[in-house]
């Protein structure tokens, strides 16, 4: 079993014919988080989508290996069947659909009811698990509707999106304990089996979720590894203009 | 001797429509049917239906072996009820031509919810009367199962002509399952069926028709529903399987204040299929709603839905949700939603969508670890997945089963 949950070589993407992603680099540990800082429009989604696999995202250079395996050329489906699990930004609504079938989908049969009950109870979903999959879901209920879905799927490399982003204060401590339980946070490193890479457009997600590993994105290429929060610290004292005088 | 001048007069009406091409539809030539069956003998016992006959009708709802679940049956092979029985003394169950003979009083609702001269269908069925069902709540009663009501044609080449009066008397509760069906076989056939609906005051009815045609099979039905104060109608038709030629656009006129229509359509269309199917609401009486929410599926047939709403009085509302799908094949979807306001004070709206299966969508499920028939299977039966309200629990597992049964086929 290997230790290294996901390793990223010298990747390059292109969407529609235009490149987004130069030469990316990165290597997360089992159970490690890792979190992506960056401002609007410049990859951060691209990157999460083409190690989800998406076949808008289009590999012109580099690997991506999960758990020892090269995923490069597999399809979403099947990356998703080997342990990728990622919350959307902004997923679609799936008219007909019902948060009830997705949930359940999910956990492709290895979850009792009970266990699903479980999940609408501690993800406050309740009122929402016969509605159509997020249509008219408020910020929140959106996100709170992608964790339960990847709890029920239980994917050894979680991928969030900016988990936080339309959330209020009273959900975001929510959604932090739910990441907290997804990522297995309460088990000492070493007996965590589940990693995590986090795109955080705020920093807010860190007062609830400790990582190790912060990345700062511009312009499609990561530009500065350190530690989370002292990356955050720049970013909030003197904004991604510090981070640009870097790649000057 | 009243009735026999109604008569008299339909009949002239209908000779005078009798080459009265139809507003939509392609033009069927009537002679090139046979407009005779032969008289079918009545059975007490439905064991004596075939095998294949009665999987044919199972397919639309209606059980012949084991009928505990059911009201009353009525069944119409060709132009002969080889079959009709009532298990509750408040409905009544038979034959148009018996009821007819009956009451004398039945030749007034003759003709007064669909127009005998409407086209040269209507007035086919007029002059060439090939029986019907007759179905009838009295005053306060309700059904505990639903009436199932099975139309079959057996004979090829029959152009089959009936003619169906459901009456729901003052505040009685009508629940119906009618399946109309052929002979398993590829043979020419021509359906043409009207329906008259009476909705009492305070009265309700629930009417699920389930088509189950051979490729070959011509189709005319037409209905019309006629709606007292606080009347209750709701219409939930399906048709998974294909059709040479099927046009249809039932009318309810909502008379009376307060009245409550729902028409529900679950529509598939395979490749040689042509629907034309469309329904009609006119709000005449004050505070009176209606929904007409209809899902067409193409798989290579050409669909057009039609939908109209028509508000004539004070605080009515109504919605219209028409929505198509093109899953695959070369077939059209033609969504034609119309909205009639005729006052002010009125609330109508509609909402239409074509389209194929959005990518994201798919994707969205494939990476949950569905894979991409998985995924678009999930989202077809999210489609076709229409909330029934109002219906007996049976009724709503029958409509699932049919449904359920054509998506497994799809995929
Ligand atoms: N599906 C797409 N189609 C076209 N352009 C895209 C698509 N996804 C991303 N892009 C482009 O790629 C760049 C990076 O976008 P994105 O990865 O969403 O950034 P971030 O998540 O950092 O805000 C932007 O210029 C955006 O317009
Ligand atoms: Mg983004």
């Amino acid at each position: 079993m290997s230790d290294t949950t996901l390793e990223i070589k010298d990747l390059s993407v292109e969407v529609e014919g235009r490149q987004i992603l130069h030469d990316i680099n990165l290597t997360i540990k089992t159970g490690e988080t890792h979190v992506l800082f960056g401002p609007n429009g410049n990859g951060k989604t691209t990157l999460l989508m083409t190690i989800m696999g998406s076949p808008k995202y289009r590999i012109t250079k580099g690997n991506i290996i999960l758990k020892g395996t090269d995923i490069t050329n597999l399809p979403m489906d099947e990356r998703a069947r080997m342990g990728i699990g990622m919350s959307m930004q902004r997923p679609p609504v799936v008219r007909g659909v019902k948060t009830r079938d997705m949930v359940t989908a999910c956990a492709r049969g290895r979850e009792s009811d009970d266990e699903l009950n479980s999940i609408f109870l501690s993800t406050n979903l309740n009122e929402l698990v016969d509605r159509d999959i997020n249509y008219g879901f408020s910020g929140g209920e959106i996100k709170r509707s992608e964790l339960a879905q990847l709890l029920a799927q239980k994917p050894d490399l979680v991928l969030l999106d900016e988990p936080e982003s339309g959330v209020d204060l009273v959900n975001i401590a929510l959604i932090g304990h739910l990441i907290n339980q997804l990522l297995q946070k309460k088990h000492p490193i070493r007996e965590r089996m589940r990693s995590g890479l986090i795109i955080t457009h705020t920093g807010h997600i860190l007062d609830y979720v400790d990582a190790r590993t912060g990345y700062v994105m511009l312009a499609g290429t990561i530009i500065c590894e350190g530690d989370p929060h002292e990356i955050l610290k720049t970013i909030v004292k003197k904004g991604y203009e510090e981070c640009r005088k870097c790649i000057a | 001797m009243h009735s026999l001048d109604t008569s008299k007069e339909s009949k002239e009406k209908a000779r005078a429509a009798a080459a009265k091409k139809a507003r939509f539809g392609e033009d069927i030539e009537l002679a090139k049917y046979e407009h005779a069956a032969a008289e079918l003998p009545y059975q007490e016992d439905l064991s004596v239906i075939s095998g294949d006959a009665k999987s044919q009708m199972l397919q639309t709802g209606v059980v012949v072996d084991d009928t505990s679940q059911r009201s009353g049956t009525i069944i119409q092979m060709d132009h002969s009820v080889i079959h009709s029985i009532t298990k509750q003394d408040d409905i009544e169950v038979m034959s148009t031509m018996k009821a007819l003979e009956k009451y004398d009083w039945l030749a007034e609702y003759m003709w007064k919810a669909v127009a005998v001269d409407a086209d040269k269908y209507t007035a086919h069925v007029e002059l060439n009367p090939g029986n019907g069902y007759f179905i009838r709540a009295l005053p306060g009663s309700k059904t505990v199962y639903p009436v199932q009501a099975c139309l079959y044609i057996g004979k090829k080449n029959l152009a089959q002509s009936v003619h169906n009066i459901i009456i729901a008397e003052e505040g009685s509760e009508l629940h119906i399952i009618t399946g109309c069906t052929t002979a398993p076989r590829e043979e020419p056939a021509m359906h043409l069926g009207v329906s008259e609906f009476y909705i009492k005051k305070g009265a309700k009815i629930s009417f699920t028709m389930i088509h189950n045609w051979s490729p070959e099979t011509e189709v005319r039905p037409r209905t019309g529903v006629i709606m007292e104060e606080g009347g209750i109608y709701l219409s939930n038709y399906i048709i998974m399987k294909p059709v040479k030629s099927l046009q249809a656009n039932p009318i309810a006129r909502c008379n009376g204040n307060n009245t409550i229509t729902r028409f529900n359509s679950i529509v598939l269309c395979p490749p040689g299929s042509n629907m034309d199917l469309g329904s009609q609401v006119i709000l005449n009486g004050a505070g009176s709603r209606t929904e007409i929410i209809s899902r067409a599926i193409t798989t290579g047939g050409n669909i057009v839905a039609r939908g109209y709403i028509e508000g004539n009085a004070p605080d009515v509302k109504g919605h219209l949700e028409c929505r198509g799908l093109i899953l695959k094949g070369d077939g059209h979807i033609h969504a034609i939603p119309e909205l009639k306001g005729n006052l002010a004070g009125i609330d109508l709206s509609h909402e239409a969508a074509v389209g194929k299966i959005a990518e994201e969508e798919v994707e969205y499920l494939m990476m949950r670890g569905l894979t991409r028939d998985e995924a678009t299977a999930t989202i077809v039966r999210g489609f076709l997945r229409v909330e029934i309200e109002g219906l007996p629990p049976e009724l709503t597992a029958q409509i699932k089963q049919a449904v359920e049964t054509a998506e497994k086929d799809l995929m």
